[in-house]
C-alpha cells in the first residue's frame, strides 16, 4: 500500500481566533476507510476542508504523493440544488468539468442507479425524503469516478435505519470502486462498523489523539453489528474517545 | 375555502357597491360633475374609446419598457456589486438616495433636462427610476444567498466565476428577481403616471395625462373611466408577472408547494 495523502503538522486558525487545528500528522494509504472520531468543534471538518483543498493550511504540508487525486465530496446537509431534478444535480461535476451533455447523463444514470434511485432521475430534491437526498448528494459525488471521497458527517441527521442502510451501500461502494473514504463522524458506533481505521481527535484545538486500526470482517451486515467483535472494537474505540476529551 | 368562492365573493361584491352606487347617485340626483354614477362612466369611456384605448397603450409601453430597462440594469449593476465589494459600496449608496427621493420631487428637472418635446422620453427615465431599486435589493440579496457549500463544491469541481454565476448565483437570486420585479412592476406604473402629471402639458398622451386633462374640463366621468383603465392596466401587470413566477418555480420552490392541511 502507498499513501494517497499525508497531513503533516497543519495547522489552521481562524480569523475570529478560534484554533481549529494544531499540528495534525495523519497519513491515509490508498484504499483506507478512515473515520475521523471526535466531539463537536474538535476541528475534524476543518481537516477535510483542508484536504479537499477549499481552505489553506496556517503552517504544515499536505501533500498527495501519486498527485491530487479526484476528489468527491459529501456534506452534512444533501446540498442539492433545488432547481434541479436529481439527474442534474448528479450530473453537476461532470458538467464542470466539461464532460459531454449525452455522456454525463448517462454516467449520472449510473450513478443514481448504484444508490438505488433508479426511476427518480427527473423528481426535485424537494420532492424526495431526506434519505433519498443524500442518496443524490452520494451519487453525485461519485458521479465523476472519484479516487477520494471526503464525507462530512453526511448521515448525522438520518433516522437509525436509514442511516445503517446507507451505511451498507457506501461500504458497497467503497469495496467496489476501490475508493479511499474520509469520514468525519461523532458517533463511536458508525466509525467502528464502517472503518478499517479510526482516527480519534481532541477538541479546541484539534489534534490526533490515537489511531485504532480495526479488522472488520469482510462481511459487514446485521449480524456484524450484534457481535462481539463489534462490541469489542466499539468498546475500544469508545475508550480512546473518552481518554481524548479527559 | 374553494377556488370558485375566492373568485366569485370579491366580484359580487363589485356588482352590489357598483349597484349601489348607480341607485344612490340617481335617488339623491347627485350632479355628475361630482359624482356620475357608474352608467354615466360607462358612457364616457364608450365615448371616449379610441382616445383612451391610445393612452392605455401609451401608458403600458412606457410602463413595460421601464421594467425591461430596470430589470437589465439591476441585474447587471448587482452582478457587478457581486464581484467587487469597492464598487458596491461606491454605489450603493447614491442607489439608496435615488430610492429614497420622491419621484415627483425629480420630475420637474428630469422634464427640463430632457425636453417637453422628448415627454416620453422624462417618463421612461422616471419609470425606470422608481423600478430600478427594488430589483437591485432583490436581486443583490439573492444573489448572496447562494448556498455556502455549495460554492465549495463548485471551487472543488474547478468551476470559474462565470459558472458559479450562471449555474449557482443567478437560479438561487430567481425568486428574489421575481419578487422584485412585482413591487418594481407597480412602481413603474405609479412611476409613468406621476410624471405625466408633473409634466402638466399637452404633449403627454397616457392615462395619467388623461386624468388631469379631465379634471380641468370637469369631465369627471372620463376622469373615472381612466382611472378604472389605470386600476385593470395595475392588476394585469401584477396578475402577469405572478403568473411568470408560477411558471418559473412552481417545480422546485418552497413558495410554489401547496400544503397539506
Amino acid at each position: 500500500m502507498s499513501a494517497l495523502l499525508s497531513l503533516s503538522g497543519v495547522s489552521k486558525t481562524f480569523d475570529n481566533g478560534v484554533q481549529a487545528l494544531s499540528g495534525v500528522d495523519l497519513r491515509v494509504e490508498d484504499g483506507e476507510f478512515v473515520s475521523l472520531l471526535g466531539p463537536s468543534g474538535c476541528g475534524k471538518s476543518t481537516a477535510l476542508r483542508l484536504i479537499a483543498g477549499l481552505l489553506k493550511p496556517d503552517a504544515g504540508e499536505i501533500s498527495f504523493p501519486g498527485g491530487k487525486p479526484e476528489t468527491g465530496f459529501v456534506f452534512q446537509e444533501p446540498t442539492l440544488m433545488p432547481w434541479r431534478k436529481a439527474l442534474d444535480n448528479v450530473r453537476l461535476p461532470l458538467e464542470l468539468k466539461g464532460v459531454a451533455r449525452k455522456d454525463a447523463e448517462a454516467r449520472s444514470r449510473r450513478a443514481l442507479a448504484r444508490v438505488g434511485l433508479e426511476g427518480f432521475e427527473k423528481s426535485y430534491p424537494r420532492e424526495l425524503s431526506g434519505g433519498m437526498k443524500m442518496r443524490v448528494s452520494i451519487a453525485r459525488a461519485i458521479a465523476a469516478a472519484p479516487k477520494l471521497l471526503l464525507m462530512d458527517e453526511p448521515f448525522a441527521a438520518l433516522d437509525e435505519l436509514t442511516r445503517q442502510s446507507l451505511n451498507d451501500d457506501l461500504l458497497k461502494l467503497w469495496r467496489e470502486d476501490g475508493l479511499t473514504v474520509i469520514f468525519v463522524t461523532h458517533s463511536v458506533y458508525e466509525s467502528t462498523y464502517l472503518s478499517s481505521r479510526v482516527v480519534v481527535m481532541t477538541p479546541r484545538p484539534g489534534r490526533v489523539a490515537a489511531e485504532i486500526a480495526l479488522s472488520p470482517p469482510a462481511k459487514r451486515d446485521a449480524s456484524y453489528r450484534l457481535s462481539a467483535e463489534f462490541s469489542a472494537n466499539a468498546a475500544k474505540v469508545s475508550a480512546a474517545l473518552r481518554e481524548a476529551m479527559a | 375555502m374553494n377556488r370558485a368562492l375566492q373568485i366569485i365573493i370579491p366580484i359580487a361584491l363589485g356588482i352590489a357597491v357598483l349597484a349601489l352606487w348607480q341607485y344612490l347617485v340617481r335617488a339623491y340626483q347627485v350632479p355628475a360633475y361630482v359624482l356620475p354614477a357608474p352608467s354615466d362612466i360607462w358612457i364616457a369611456f364608450t365615448e371616449n374609446f379610441s382616445s383612451l384605448m391610445a393612452s392605455l397603450w401609451t401608458t403600458l409601453s412606457i410602463t413595460l419598457a421601464a421594467m425591461a430597462l430596470a430589470f437589465i440594469g439591476s441585474v447587471l449593476l448587482a452582478i457587478l456589486f457581486l464581484q467587487s465589494r469597492t464598487i458596491e459600496t461606491a454605489l450603493y449608496p447614491y442607489a439608496v438616495i435615488l430610492q429614497v427621493t420622491p419621484v415627483i420631487a425629480i420630475a420637474p428637472l428630469i422634464l427640463i433636462w430632457v425636453g417637453l418635446e422628448h415627454i416620453n422620453r422624462a417618463l421612461l427615465i422616471l419609470a425606470w427610476i422608481v423600478a430600478f431599486f427594488p430589483l437591485l435589493a432583490n436581486t443583490l440579496l439573492g444573489l448572496k444567498s447562494a448556498d455556502h457549500n455549495l460554492t465549495d463544491l463548485f471551487r472543488l469541481y474547478g468551476a470559474s466565476r462565470w459558472q458559479i454565476l450562471w449555474k449557482l448565483q443567478l437560479p438561487t437570486a430567481l425568486p428574489n428577481m421575481l419578487a422584485g420585479a412585482r413591487i418594481s412592476g407597480g412602481l413603474a406604473l405609479i412611476g409613468t403616471v406621476v410624471a405625466e402629471f408633473a409634466a402638466d402639458s399637452g404633449t403627454a398622451t397616457g392615462l395619467g395625462w388623461r386624468i388631469v386633462e379631465a379634471g380641468n374640463r370637469l369631465e369627471i366621468a372620463k376622469m373615472f373611466a381612466a382611472l378604472a383603465l389605470l386600476s385593470l392596466l395595475g392588476i394585469a401587470i401584477f396578475f402577469a408577472l405572478s403568473l411568470v413566477e408560477y411558471g418559473l418555480l412552481r417545480r422546485w420552490h418552497e413558495s410554489a408547494l401547496k400544503k397539506q392541511v
